[in-house]
Order: structure tokens, then C-alpha cells, then sequence
């Protein structure tokens, strides 16, 4: 009986994880992030990846205000806060936060600041996105283990 | 004697991010290091001893004389390039300027590709360059330069009644060639012409070639796709 359902949780956290590669929201550093987890450190990955929604959401909160006075928008600080963004993004494996940052930084370079309002909307809508995603596939990793399971390796390359 | 059996080493790590010192200290955990993490180029000259407000560090000294307030040794100091107020590069500068400390491998990291920076970099005296993220396999590279402070310690530990130095100063273009028992096994990327062959394992290489970091520093194609092992521990 646990053992059917060990199974049957290690087929679902495999389906949906892969699925996140396929849908791009992860790419091979996440793979990385997960390989430095082991016995010693069971929540490494929850850990990283908490510290980089707390990143998202204050900086998006910074160059949110900073995009807000349309007359004197301080692009210095935006890029810095693009920058900070896109090497985290890079860090943790959240491709498709990166990608948005990446057209980011092109609309900071040339001073669009309509082009940086549209990005900024779409990298909060990103992280908010891949959080609630990976929440999911952190509480399938809660069940499996629950339940006496181990975490199936799932790499992708 | 004063040789130690433990083999572990000990890393300086500095990043003003808290997610980056994170992840740079478990990959260091992961290759059997000990880590100390600071957040800015000032706290790690406090922590060498090398920045202090009330005393004046004797530039001739040793790193093992008490004057310069070293409790700990370091065997690498591996840091950001991009931090507020002190960068990387000027963390790397006045390491390599202290007489006490120069010997101490540095390595730079960054999340960007910029040939000229990098260049500087070596030139002033780093080891490695490193483009984030970094991984299992980049922190391979730097056993060998690691090992060598290790083993100039255990020199020094052993003539430390006198007070010349026979070694000069390491040059940039130096290439370590330390021959231990222990089996190290180091891992480059593959070449450019690898790409197609991703299922292909990772070359090995017995000497880090500097050049080589140049080049692989300089090569746009960084988001291809790599398969790494995790390092085996020896």
C-alpha cells in the first residue's frame, strides 16, 4: 500500500518537473542547485530558491518606484536592479525570468521607459508564476518523503 | 612537526548577495572546503588582518606573525567582481600589493563576459576567472592552486626561524606543477568543437592552462549545454 503510493507520488513529482523544464521555466543550473542538496542539507534548494523570490519582489518593488515619475526615471538604478535580477535568475535556473530581464536591460540601455514598464510587468508575472510552480513541486517532495519515499534524481539535458 | 593531517581547505568566499554566498558556500561544502562568507571587499581585508583602524600591518611580516591578526589561514579567496564600493578586482589588488598575503590565490567571479575585464583581472595576479553561475565543476580548477598554499604553509611552519623567502613572487603566467600523491582530477570545458558532442565526457587536464581561462572566458556560446558529474571526492 505505501509503496504503491511512493510510486505513485515519485511518477507525479517526474512528470510535473520535467514538465517545468519543457515549459521553460527551468533550465540545467536548477539541475545544478538540486545535485548540492544531499542528506545533510534536505532544504538547500527550498532555502536558494526562497532567498531569490524575497530578491524578485524587492527589487521589482525598487524599480517599480523608480519607473513610476515619468519625467525623471532613474535608469542607473533600474539597470543595477536588472542586473542584480538576471544574475539570480542565471543563479537559480529560472529561464524564463532571465530571458524577460535580458529585453530589460536592452530597454534600459536605450532609455525606454515604456519598454521597461512592459518588462517589469512581465518578470513579476514570471517569478510569481515559477514560486507558485515550484511550491507545488516542493510539497510533492514533502509527500514523497512523508509517505518514506526518496526524491527521484531527475536531470535534464 | 607542525604538518597538518586534516586536508581540508579553507576558502575566503565574498559576494554582496546573500543568494550568491549561499550557493558559492554549499558548492565549496560539496568539494570537501571549509568556507568563511563575507559581503563586501572591506570585511574580507578585516578578516585577513590586512584593514585595520588602530594598528598599521608591518608589510615585511609573515602571514604567520602575530602583528598582522591572521588567527585563521586562508588557502584561496574566490570573489564577486561586481560589489558597491570595493569591487573584486580592487579586493584582488591590495591582496596582491601585501607582501604578507600575496600568495594567497585569488579568483574572480561575475555574471558577465567582458574580455577586458577579465584580461585585468589575470594580469593583476588572479588565478581564475569565472562566469556565474558557477559550478561543481569550475570549483575542480582550483585544487591544485589551493594545494599550493597548503604546502608553502607547511614550509613556512617548518623554517619559520628564519626569515628568508626562497620562492619569488609567482608570476601571472605561472603554471602550478605540484605533484602530490593524491589524486587530483581536474576538469576543463569541453572545446568549441565539442559542442555537438554533448554526451561527451569532460576532458582532463593535469596543469590549468591560464590561456585557457582566457579563452574560455571570452566565449559567447556560455549558455550551451554541459553535462557535469559531480566531483568525486577523493
Amino acid at each position: 500500500m505505501n509503496t504503491i503510493v511512493v510510486a505513485q507520488l515519485q511518477r507525479q513529482f517526474q512528470d510535473y518537473i520535467v514538465s517545468l523544464y519543457q515549459q521553460g521555466f527551468l533550465d540545467n543550473q536548477f539541475s545544478e542547485l538540486r545535485k548540492l542538496q544531499d542528506e545533510g542539507t534536505p532544504d538547500f534548494v527550498a532555502e536558494v530558491v526562497s532567498l531569490f523570490f524575497d530578491d524578485c519582489s524587492k527589487l521589482i518593488n525598487t524599480m517599480s518606484i523608480s519607473l513610476e515619475r515619468p519625467d525623471n526615471v532613474d535608469f542607473k538604478q533600474v539597470d543595477s536592479g536588472v542586473h542584480q535580477l538576471k544574475g539570480s535568475s542565471s543563479s537559480v535556473g529560472a529561464r524564463r525570468v532571465k530571458n524577460v530581464c535580458i529585453s530589460f536591460k536592452e530597454c534600459c540601455d536605450v532609455q525606454n521607459r515604456e519598454g521597461c514598464l512592459r518588462c517589469l510587468q512581465q518578470v513579476d508575472y514570471e517569478y510569481k508564476m515559477l514560486k507558485t510552480k515550484l511550491q507545488d513541486l516542493f510539497n510533492l517532495e514533502k509527500q514523497i518523503l512523508q509517505a518514506g519515499g526518496t526524491i527521484p534524481q531527475v536531470d535534464i539535458n | 612537526m607542525g604538518m597538518a593531517a586534516e586536508s581540508q581547505f579553507h576558502v575566503l568566499a565574498v559576494d554582496d548577495s546573500l543568494f550568491d554566498r549561499k550557493l558559492i558556500e554549499r558548492l565549496l561544502q560539496k568539494s570537501s572546503c571549509q568556507v568563511t562568507t563575507v559581503d563586501s571587499g572591506s570585511k574580507a581585508l578585516e578578516f585577513l588582518g590586512l584593514r585595520q583602524s588602530t594598528d598599521s600591518n608591518d608589510p615585511n611580516a609573515f602571514s604567520k606573525a602575530p602583528v598582522n591578526h591572521q588567527v585563521v589561514e586562508v588557502n584561496l579567496i574566490i570573489t564577486d567582481y561586481c560589489m558597491p564600493g570595493m569591487t573584486g578586482y580592487d579586493l584582488l589588488k591590495k591582496v596582491k600589493e601585501s607582501s604578507a598575503f600575496r600568495d594567497i590565490p585569488v579568483v574572480i567571479m561575475s555574471s558577465e563576459n567582458v574580455p577586458a575585464r577579465i584580461s585585468r583581472c589575470l594580469e593583476e595576479g588572479a588565478e581564475e576567472f569565472f562566469l556565474k553561475p558557477v559550478r561543481l565543476a569550475d570549483l575542480n580548477k582550483l585544487k591544485p592552486h589551493m594545494m599550493k598554499t597548503k604546502l608553502k604553509n607547511q614550509k613556512l611552519e617548518e623554517i619559520e626561524t628564519t626569515s628568508k623567502v626562497e620562492n619569488g613572487v609567482p608570476t601571472a603566467v605561472a603554471d602550478p606543477e605540484i605533484k602530490d600523491s593524491t589524486n587530483i582530477e581536474i576538469e576543463i570545458l569541453p572545446l568549441q568543437q565539442d559542442l555537438l558532442l554533448v554526451q561527451q565526457e569532460e576532458q582532463t587536464l593535469s596543469i590549468n592552462n591560464k590561456r585557457k581561462s582566457v579563452e574560455e572566458g571570452i566565449s559567447t556560446d556560455r549558455a550551451r549545454p554541459r553535462f557535469d558529474g559531480i566531483a568525486t571526492a577523493v
